[in-house]
Protein backbone atom coordinates (compact mmCIF):
# COMPACT_ATOMS: atom_id res chain seq x y z
CA UNK A 1 0.00 0.00 0.00
CA UNK A 2 2.91 2.17 1.14
CA UNK A 3 4.44 2.09 -2.45
CA UNK A 4 0.96 3.18 -4.17
CA UNK A 5 1.02 6.53 -1.57
CA UNK A 6 4.28 7.00 -2.76
CA UNK A 7 3.51 6.79 -6.59
CA UNK A 8 0.20 8.82 -6.27
CA UNK A 9 1.85 11.29 -4.63
CA UNK A 10 4.96 11.93 -6.63
CA UNK A 11 2.73 11.37 -9.26
CA UNK A 12 0.45 14.38 -8.83
CA UNK A 13 3.29 16.75 -6.84
CA UNK A 14 4.81 16.51 -10.31
CA UNK A 15 1.47 16.86 -12.12
CA UNK A 16 0.64 19.95 -10.09
CA UNK A 17 4.01 21.49 -10.75
CA UNK A 18 3.89 20.98 -14.48
CA UNK A 19 0.47 22.15 -14.81
CA UNK A 20 1.84 25.61 -12.51
CA UNK A 21 4.81 26.06 -14.47
CA UNK A 22 3.37 25.30 -17.82
CA UNK A 23 0.11 28.42 -16.98
CA UNK A 24 3.60 30.60 -15.11
CA UNK A 25 4.97 30.00 -19.03
CA UNK A 26 1.75 31.47 -20.46
CA UNK A 27 1.34 34.17 -17.61
CA UNK A 28 4.83 35.35 -17.21
CA UNK A 29 5.95 34.88 -20.87
CA UNK A 30 8.05 37.77 -21.65
CA UNK A 31 7.95 38.48 -25.40
CA UNK A 32 11.09 38.68 -26.99
CA UNK A 33 11.84 39.20 -30.23
CA UNK A 34 12.66 36.04 -32.53
CA UNK A 35 14.93 38.33 -34.64
CA UNK A 36 16.94 38.93 -31.32
CA UNK A 37 19.31 36.01 -31.54
CA UNK A 38 19.17 35.73 -34.99
CA UNK A 39 21.07 39.37 -35.33
CA UNK A 40 23.29 38.04 -32.53
CA UNK A 41 24.27 34.99 -34.56
CA UNK A 42 24.97 37.30 -37.21
CA UNK A 43 27.45 39.08 -35.55
CA UNK A 44 30.77 37.93 -35.48
CA UNK A 45 30.55 37.40 -31.66
CA UNK A 46 34.22 38.90 -30.69
CA UNK A 47 32.38 41.32 -27.93
CA UNK A 48 35.32 43.33 -29.19
CA UNK A 49 33.07 46.87 -27.67
CA UNK A 50 34.17 48.28 -31.43
CA UNK A 51 30.51 49.23 -32.36
CA UNK A 52 30.30 51.44 -28.82
CA UNK A 53 28.54 48.86 -26.99
CA UNK A 54 28.36 46.70 -24.21
CA UNK A 55 29.22 43.73 -26.25
CA UNK A 56 27.31 41.80 -29.57
CA UNK A 57 24.37 40.67 -27.91
CA UNK A 58 23.51 44.74 -26.64
CA UNK A 59 24.83 45.84 -30.08
CA UNK A 60 21.99 43.27 -31.44
CA UNK A 61 19.73 44.99 -29.09
CA UNK A 62 20.50 48.31 -29.67
CA UNK A 63 20.41 47.36 -34.11
CA UNK A 64 16.42 45.83 -33.08
CA UNK A 65 15.21 48.83 -31.07
CA UNK A 66 16.65 51.37 -34.43
CA UNK A 67 19.05 52.94 -32.50
CA UNK A 68 21.88 51.66 -34.26
CA UNK A 69 22.42 50.90 -37.92
CA UNK A 70 22.50 47.57 -39.57
CA UNK A 71 25.72 48.03 -40.46
CA UNK A 72 26.68 48.97 -36.48
CA UNK A 73 29.51 46.36 -36.38
CA UNK A 74 32.80 47.52 -37.85
CA UNK A 75 34.42 44.30 -37.73
CA UNK A 76 31.38 42.04 -39.48
CA UNK A 77 31.88 44.47 -42.35
CA UNK A 78 29.65 43.99 -45.25
CA UNK A 79 28.91 40.30 -45.00
CA UNK A 80 27.10 40.42 -41.55
CA UNK A 81 25.52 43.79 -42.43
CA UNK A 82 23.61 41.69 -45.35
CA UNK A 83 22.89 39.31 -43.02
CA UNK A 84 21.30 41.88 -40.47
CA UNK A 85 19.75 43.71 -43.11
CA UNK A 86 17.87 40.59 -44.64
CA UNK A 87 16.91 39.22 -41.03
CA UNK A 88 15.25 43.42 -40.57
CA UNK A 89 14.57 43.16 -43.79
CA UNK A 90 15.83 47.02 -44.80
CA UNK A 91 18.77 47.98 -47.29
CA UNK A 92 22.04 47.67 -45.77
CA UNK A 93 23.55 50.96 -46.96
CA UNK A 94 27.41 50.49 -47.92
CA UNK A 95 29.65 50.52 -45.07
CA UNK A 96 33.34 51.63 -46.86
CA UNK A 97 35.87 49.49 -45.24
CA UNK A 98 37.83 51.85 -43.14
CA UNK A 99 41.29 50.50 -41.66
CA UNK A 100 43.00 52.10 -38.98
CA UNK A 101 46.41 54.11 -39.87
CA UNK A 102 49.88 55.41 -38.02
CA UNK A 103 49.87 59.42 -38.67
CA UNK A 104 53.63 58.79 -38.14
CA UNK A 105 56.45 57.51 -40.18
CA UNK A 106 59.32 59.15 -37.95
CA UNK A 107 61.06 55.84 -35.90
CA UNK A 108 64.05 56.46 -36.30
CA UNK A 109 64.34 59.05 -38.66
CA UNK A 110 63.13 61.02 -35.41
CA UNK A 111 65.39 62.51 -33.30
CA UNK A 112 65.43 61.39 -29.60
CA UNK A 113 66.74 63.37 -26.77
CA UNK A 114 67.54 60.48 -24.37
CA UNK A 115 67.26 56.80 -24.13
CA UNK A 116 64.13 55.52 -22.24
CA UNK A 117 64.79 52.52 -20.32
CA UNK A 118 61.61 52.41 -18.27
CA UNK A 119 58.68 50.36 -18.47
CA UNK A 120 58.08 49.01 -22.40
CA UNK A 121 54.86 51.32 -22.77
CA UNK A 122 53.69 54.42 -24.53
CA UNK A 123 51.80 55.66 -21.73
CA UNK A 124 54.62 55.08 -19.02
CA UNK A 125 57.19 56.56 -21.62
CA UNK A 126 55.22 60.17 -22.07
CA UNK A 127 55.35 60.60 -18.20
CA UNK A 128 58.99 60.50 -18.48
CA UNK A 129 60.10 63.87 -19.39
CA UNK A 130 57.11 64.35 -22.00
CA UNK A 131 58.76 61.06 -23.88
CA UNK A 132 61.93 60.25 -25.48
CA UNK A 133 61.38 61.94 -28.64
CA UNK A 134 62.33 65.43 -29.91
CA UNK A 135 58.81 65.40 -31.67
CA UNK A 136 56.27 65.64 -29.12
CA UNK A 137 53.32 64.29 -31.65
CA UNK A 138 55.50 61.37 -33.12
CA UNK A 139 55.02 57.36 -32.19
CA UNK A 140 57.19 56.30 -29.53
CA UNK A 141 57.18 52.67 -30.34
CA UNK A 142 56.72 51.10 -27.25
CA UNK A 143 53.73 48.75 -28.58
CA UNK A 144 50.61 50.18 -26.65
CA UNK A 145 48.62 49.74 -29.69
CA UNK A 146 50.01 46.31 -30.50
CA UNK A 147 48.78 45.09 -27.07
CA UNK A 148 45.72 46.98 -27.48
CA UNK A 149 44.79 45.40 -30.74
CA UNK A 150 42.71 42.04 -30.17
CA UNK A 151 43.35 40.96 -34.31
CA UNK A 152 46.96 40.86 -34.52
CA UNK A 153 46.81 43.93 -36.94
CA UNK A 154 49.16 46.17 -35.33
CA UNK A 155 53.08 45.85 -35.39
CA UNK A 156 55.75 47.67 -34.73
CA UNK A 157 57.45 48.37 -38.19
CA UNK A 158 61.19 47.59 -39.13
CA UNK A 159 61.65 51.84 -38.37
CA UNK A 160 60.28 51.36 -34.90
CA UNK A 161 56.98 53.01 -35.66
CA UNK A 162 53.76 51.34 -35.53
CA UNK A 163 51.88 50.14 -38.52
CA UNK A 164 49.02 48.48 -39.30
CA UNK A 165 48.23 45.60 -41.08
CA UNK A 166 44.86 46.46 -43.49
CA UNK A 167 43.60 42.69 -44.22
CA UNK A 168 43.66 42.16 -40.36
CA UNK A 169 42.32 45.52 -39.26
CA UNK A 170 38.91 45.45 -38.51
CA UNK A 171 38.40 49.01 -37.50
CA UNK A 172 37.25 48.46 -34.04
CA UNK A 173 39.70 51.41 -32.91
CA UNK A 174 40.83 50.05 -29.98
CA UNK A 175 44.60 50.85 -30.53
CA UNK A 176 43.37 54.62 -30.71
CA UNK A 177 42.26 54.56 -27.37
CA UNK A 178 45.63 53.13 -25.87
CA UNK A 179 47.80 55.70 -28.27
CA UNK A 180 48.69 58.60 -25.68
CA UNK A 181 49.72 60.39 -28.95
CA UNK A 182 45.99 60.15 -30.49
CA UNK A 183 47.72 59.05 -33.98
CA UNK A 184 45.89 56.84 -34.84
CA UNK A 185 42.82 57.25 -37.10
CA UNK A 186 40.36 55.41 -39.21
CA UNK A 187 40.93 56.34 -43.08
CA UNK A 188 39.25 54.13 -46.48
CA UNK A 189 41.28 51.41 -47.47
CA UNK A 190 41.09 51.76 -50.80
CA UNK A 191 42.65 55.36 -50.44
CA UNK A 192 46.16 54.47 -50.73
CA UNK A 193 47.73 57.86 -49.74
CA UNK A 194 47.88 58.92 -46.16
CA UNK A 195 49.90 61.79 -44.79
CA UNK A 196 52.64 59.82 -42.44
CA UNK A 197 52.83 62.66 -39.88
CA UNK A 198 50.83 64.84 -37.07
CA UNK A 199 53.54 67.15 -36.59
CA UNK A 200 51.62 70.50 -36.06
CA UNK A 201 54.91 72.51 -35.66
CA UNK A 202 55.66 74.54 -38.68
CA UNK A 203 58.89 74.93 -40.58
CA UNK A 204 61.91 74.73 -39.08
CA UNK A 205 60.46 73.32 -35.71
CA UNK A 206 59.28 70.35 -37.57
CA UNK A 207 61.93 70.13 -39.89
CA UNK A 208 64.80 70.06 -36.97
CA UNK A 209 62.98 66.92 -35.06
CA UNK A 210 62.57 64.45 -37.43
CA UNK A 211 63.61 64.17 -41.22
CA UNK A 212 59.91 62.88 -42.09
CA UNK A 213 58.35 65.76 -40.33
CA UNK A 214 55.39 67.55 -42.60
CA UNK A 215 56.47 70.99 -42.19
CA UNK A 216 53.27 72.68 -43.91
CA UNK A 217 55.15 74.13 -46.98
CA UNK A 218 51.28 73.51 -48.35
CA UNK A 219 53.15 72.65 -51.83
CA UNK A 220 51.03 69.36 -52.08
CA UNK A 221 47.56 71.62 -51.18
CA UNK A 222 49.20 73.40 -54.32
CA UNK A 223 50.17 70.15 -56.74
CA UNK A 224 46.68 69.10 -56.24
CA UNK A 225 44.30 68.85 -58.95
CA UNK A 226 40.82 67.92 -57.14
CA UNK A 227 41.06 70.01 -54.15
CA UNK A 228 41.76 67.55 -51.56
CA UNK A 229 44.71 67.85 -49.27
CA UNK A 230 45.23 70.80 -47.50
CA UNK A 231 47.75 72.04 -44.25
CA UNK A 232 45.33 72.29 -41.52
CA UNK A 233 47.48 73.20 -37.90
CA UNK A 234 50.37 73.23 -39.56
CA UNK A 235 50.28 69.73 -40.69
CA UNK A 236 48.96 68.24 -44.30
CA UNK A 237 45.41 66.82 -43.75
CA UNK A 238 43.73 64.93 -46.89
CA UNK A 239 40.06 65.13 -47.24
CA UNK A 240 39.06 61.17 -48.50
CA UNK A 241 35.87 62.01 -50.36
CA UNK A 242 37.88 64.23 -53.12
CA UNK A 243 41.17 62.00 -53.16
CA UNK A 244 41.61 60.10 -56.39
CA UNK A 245 44.71 58.05 -55.30
CA UNK A 246 46.33 60.10 -58.20
CA UNK A 247 49.91 60.19 -55.63
CA UNK A 248 50.72 63.28 -57.12
CA UNK A 249 50.93 65.19 -53.55
CA UNK A 250 53.87 62.26 -52.78
CA UNK A 251 56.03 63.39 -55.32
CA UNK A 252 56.28 66.83 -54.31
CA UNK A 253 56.26 66.67 -50.86
CA UNK A 254 59.72 67.99 -49.49
CA UNK A 255 59.64 65.65 -46.56
CA UNK A 256 58.59 62.40 -48.15
CA UNK A 257 55.70 62.66 -45.45
CA UNK A 258 53.29 61.03 -47.65
CA UNK A 259 52.66 57.52 -47.84
CA UNK A 260 53.36 55.76 -50.09
CA UNK A 261 56.74 57.62 -50.73
CA UNK A 262 57.77 58.75 -53.90
CA UNK A 263 60.86 56.90 -54.90
CA UNK A 264 63.99 59.93 -56.12
CA UNK A 265 63.22 58.77 -59.76
CA UNK A 266 59.83 59.02 -59.73
CA UNK A 267 60.44 62.95 -58.40
CA UNK A 268 62.49 63.23 -61.13
CA UNK A 269 60.62 62.26 -63.45
CA UNK A 270 57.25 64.11 -62.41
CA UNK A 271 59.46 67.22 -62.45
CA UNK A 272 60.80 66.39 -66.03
CA UNK A 273 57.29 66.25 -67.31
CA UNK A 274 56.58 68.67 -65.08
CA UNK A 275 59.31 71.22 -66.76
CA UNK A 276 58.51 70.18 -70.14
CA UNK A 277 54.53 71.58 -69.56
CA UNK A 278 56.15 74.51 -68.39
CA UNK A 279 58.00 74.96 -71.31
CA UNK A 280 55.62 74.05 -73.68
CA UNK A 281 52.79 76.56 -72.07
CA UNK A 282 55.66 79.09 -72.17
CA UNK A 283 56.36 78.70 -75.97
CA UNK A 284 52.50 78.27 -76.65
CA UNK A 285 51.87 81.36 -75.15
CA UNK A 286 55.01 83.43 -77.11
CA UNK A 287 53.37 81.91 -80.20
CA UNK A 288 50.00 83.17 -79.18
CA UNK A 289 50.41 87.16 -80.07
CA UNK A 290 52.56 86.41 -82.87
CA UNK A 291 49.65 84.50 -84.58
CA UNK B 1 15.14 34.07 19.75
CA UNK B 2 18.60 32.88 20.79
CA UNK B 3 18.20 29.80 18.79
CA UNK B 4 17.32 31.41 15.93
CA UNK B 5 21.05 33.26 16.04
CA UNK B 6 22.42 30.25 16.97
CA UNK B 7 21.16 28.75 13.86
CA UNK B 8 22.17 32.04 11.75
CA UNK B 9 26.13 31.67 13.28
CA UNK B 10 26.73 28.19 12.95
CA UNK B 11 25.36 28.31 9.25
CA UNK B 12 27.49 31.39 8.18
CA UNK B 13 30.73 30.48 9.84
CA UNK B 14 31.17 27.25 12.38
CA UNK B 15 29.08 24.81 10.00
CA UNK B 16 30.11 27.17 6.98
CA UNK B 17 28.14 24.87 3.91
CA UNK B 18 31.47 25.08 1.84
CA UNK B 19 34.39 25.02 3.97
CA UNK B 20 33.11 21.94 6.96
CA UNK B 21 29.80 20.48 4.87
CA UNK B 22 31.40 20.48 1.32
CA UNK B 23 28.34 21.14 -0.15
CA UNK B 24 27.72 22.93 -3.33
CA UNK B 25 31.45 22.45 -4.38
CA UNK B 26 30.83 22.86 -8.03
CA UNK B 27 29.77 25.97 -8.41
CA UNK B 28 32.32 27.43 -5.78
CA UNK B 29 35.05 26.10 -8.14
CA UNK B 30 32.98 26.85 -11.31
CA UNK B 31 32.36 30.40 -11.11
CA UNK B 32 34.71 31.82 -8.79
CA UNK B 33 36.96 33.23 -11.11
CA UNK B 34 36.00 36.84 -11.02
CA UNK B 35 34.01 38.30 -7.96
CA UNK B 36 31.50 39.87 -10.16
CA UNK B 37 29.90 36.60 -10.59
CA UNK B 38 31.03 34.94 -7.95
CA UNK B 39 28.67 37.72 -5.93
CA UNK B 40 26.10 37.16 -8.69
CA UNK B 41 26.04 33.12 -7.64
CA UNK B 42 26.19 33.93 -4.17
CA UNK B 43 23.04 36.17 -4.49
CA UNK B 44 21.32 33.95 -6.08
CA UNK B 45 22.31 30.56 -3.91
CA UNK B 46 21.50 32.50 -0.74
CA UNK B 47 17.52 33.43 -2.69
CA UNK B 48 17.04 30.07 -3.91
CA UNK B 49 18.38 28.32 -0.36
CA UNK B 50 15.43 30.57 1.70
CA UNK B 51 13.07 29.98 -0.85
CA UNK B 52 13.53 26.04 -1.20
CA UNK B 53 13.77 25.56 2.86
CA UNK B 54 10.36 27.07 3.30
CA UNK B 55 8.53 25.03 0.54
CA UNK B 56 10.30 21.79 1.02
CA UNK B 57 9.59 21.92 4.76
CA UNK B 58 5.56 22.58 3.95
CA UNK B 59 6.10 19.77 1.91
CA UNK B 60 7.61 17.47 4.26
CA UNK B 61 5.94 18.41 7.32
CA UNK B 62 2.04 18.40 5.52
CA UNK B 63 2.66 15.69 2.72
CA UNK B 64 5.09 13.64 3.44
CA UNK B 65 5.27 12.99 7.40
CA UNK B 66 1.26 12.20 7.28
CA UNK B 67 1.90 10.04 4.82
CA UNK B 68 4.94 8.19 6.27
CA UNK B 69 6.54 9.00 3.21
CA UNK B 70 9.75 10.14 4.77
CA UNK B 71 11.82 8.10 2.01
CA UNK B 72 11.17 9.60 -0.96
CA UNK B 73 12.48 13.15 0.93
CA UNK B 74 15.18 13.39 -1.64
CA UNK B 75 13.11 12.78 -4.96
CA UNK B 76 10.15 14.55 -3.41
CA UNK B 77 12.87 17.48 -2.60
CA UNK B 78 14.58 17.96 -5.82
CA UNK B 79 11.20 18.02 -7.54
CA UNK B 80 10.53 21.00 -5.35
CA UNK B 81 13.25 22.68 -6.01
CA UNK B 82 13.23 22.24 -9.85
CA UNK B 83 9.86 23.02 -10.22
CA UNK B 84 10.14 25.85 -7.83
CA UNK B 85 13.89 27.76 -9.20
CA UNK B 86 11.85 27.39 -12.96
CA UNK B 87 9.00 29.04 -11.66
CA UNK B 88 11.33 31.52 -9.77
CA UNK B 89 12.69 31.84 -13.09
CA UNK B 90 10.02 33.03 -15.05
CA UNK B 91 8.34 35.33 -12.30
CA UNK B 92 11.39 37.28 -11.89
CA UNK B 93 11.57 37.46 -15.89
CA UNK B 94 8.34 39.46 -15.50
CA UNK B 95 7.72 41.24 -12.84
CA UNK B 96 11.85 42.30 -11.67
CA UNK B 97 13.87 42.21 -15.07
CA UNK B 98 16.57 43.76 -12.91
CA UNK B 99 17.08 40.93 -10.90
CA UNK B 100 16.28 38.96 -13.38
CA UNK B 101 19.23 40.46 -15.24
CA UNK B 102 21.18 40.65 -12.45
CA UNK B 103 21.16 36.86 -11.47
CA UNK B 104 21.28 35.64 -15.00
CA UNK B 105 22.01 32.15 -15.55
CA UNK B 106 23.14 31.53 -12.58
CA UNK B 107 19.57 30.61 -11.03
CA UNK B 108 19.12 27.97 -13.63
CA UNK B 109 22.07 26.41 -13.06
CA UNK B 110 21.52 26.44 -9.29
CA UNK B 111 18.81 23.69 -9.44
CA UNK B 112 21.38 21.16 -9.94
CA UNK B 113 23.20 22.71 -6.88
CA UNK B 114 23.88 20.31 -4.09
CA UNK B 115 23.86 23.19 -1.00
CA UNK B 116 20.18 23.84 -2.08
CA UNK B 117 19.41 20.02 -1.65
CA UNK B 118 21.77 19.78 1.20
CA UNK B 119 20.04 22.00 3.24
CA UNK B 120 16.55 21.11 2.83
CA UNK B 121 17.38 17.09 4.00
CA UNK B 122 19.46 19.65 6.67
CA UNK B 123 16.23 21.00 8.05
CA UNK B 124 14.34 17.62 8.05
CA UNK B 125 17.26 16.11 9.99
CA UNK B 126 17.91 19.01 12.97
CA UNK B 127 14.30 19.03 13.05
CA UNK B 128 13.74 22.43 12.70
CA UNK B 129 10.60 24.43 12.37
CA UNK B 130 9.36 26.50 9.71
CA UNK B 131 10.88 29.78 10.73
CA UNK B 132 14.29 28.08 12.08
CA UNK B 133 14.15 26.27 8.53
CA UNK B 134 13.99 29.36 6.45
CA UNK B 135 16.73 30.70 8.52
CA UNK B 136 18.54 28.15 8.13
CA UNK B 137 17.95 28.47 4.62
CA UNK B 138 19.09 32.01 4.11
CA UNK B 139 21.76 32.09 6.49
CA UNK B 140 23.72 29.11 4.97
CA UNK B 141 22.89 31.11 1.46
CA UNK B 142 24.74 33.67 3.07
CA UNK B 143 27.72 31.47 4.13
CA UNK B 144 28.06 30.43 0.61
CA UNK B 145 28.25 33.68 -0.44
CA UNK B 146 30.71 34.68 2.04
CA UNK B 147 32.87 31.38 1.04
CA UNK B 148 32.70 32.29 -2.66
CA UNK B 149 33.41 35.79 -2.41
CA UNK B 150 36.67 35.12 -0.47
CA UNK B 151 37.39 32.56 -2.83
CA UNK B 152 37.21 34.74 -6.08
CA UNK B 153 39.33 37.49 -4.54
CA UNK B 154 41.72 35.04 -3.23
CA UNK B 155 41.93 33.60 -7.26
CA UNK B 156 41.92 36.64 -8.89
CA UNK B 157 44.92 37.03 -7.20
CA UNK B 158 46.88 33.64 -8.10
CA UNK B 159 46.48 34.60 -11.82
CA UNK B 160 48.92 36.53 -11.30
CA UNK B 161 51.00 34.60 -8.55
CA UNK B 162 53.65 32.90 -10.06
CA UNK B 163 53.29 28.84 -8.84
CA UNK B 164 55.42 25.50 -9.85
CA UNK B 165 53.98 24.74 -13.64
CA UNK B 166 52.83 21.66 -12.11
CA UNK B 167 50.16 24.24 -9.67
CA UNK B 168 49.37 26.19 -12.40
CA UNK B 169 45.33 27.03 -12.42
CA UNK B 170 42.88 24.55 -11.05
CA UNK B 171 45.39 22.81 -8.74
CA UNK B 172 46.73 25.98 -7.06
CA UNK B 173 42.90 26.86 -6.66
CA UNK B 174 41.82 23.49 -4.85
CA UNK B 175 44.86 24.11 -2.74
CA UNK B 176 43.48 27.15 -1.68
CA UNK B 177 40.23 26.07 -1.10
CA UNK B 178 42.14 23.40 1.20
CA UNK B 179 43.61 26.30 2.82
CA UNK B 180 40.71 28.76 3.29
CA UNK B 181 39.08 25.18 4.85
CA UNK B 182 41.42 24.95 7.25
CA UNK B 183 41.16 28.41 8.26
CA UNK B 184 37.54 28.04 8.68
CA UNK B 185 37.78 25.11 11.08
CA UNK B 186 38.90 27.55 13.61
CA UNK B 187 35.48 28.53 14.39
CA UNK B 188 34.51 24.67 14.60
CA UNK B 189 33.28 24.52 18.52
CA UNK B 190 32.53 28.36 18.09
CA UNK B 191 29.00 28.31 20.53
CA UNK B 192 28.17 31.93 21.43
CA UNK B 193 24.75 31.59 21.76
CA UNK B 194 24.76 28.56 24.28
Amino acid sequence: MNIVYAILVLGILGGIFGLILAVASIVFAVKTDPRLPEIVEALPGANCGGCGFAGCSDCASHILDGSAPVNACPVGGANSADKIAAIMGVEAGSSEKQVAFVRCNGGTNAKKRFEYRGVQDCISATKVAAGPLDCSFGCLGFGSCVTACKFGAMSIGPNGCAVVDPEKCTDCMACATACPRKLIVSVPAAKKVRVACNNKDKGKAAMSVCANSCIGCGLCEKECKKDAIHVENGVAVIDYAKCVNCKLCTKVCPRDAILPQATAEEKEKYKAIKKAQAEKAKAAAEAAPNA
Amino acid sequence: MKEIFSIALGAILVNNFIFSQFLGICPFMGVSKKVDTAVGMGVAVTFVMGLASAFTWLANEFLLVPLKLEYMQTVAFILIIAALVQFVEMFLQKSLPALYTALGIYLPLITTNCAVLGVALLNVQNGYNFIESVVYGITGGLGFLLAIVLFASIRERTVFADPPKAFEGFPIALVTAGLMALAFMGFSGANVFG
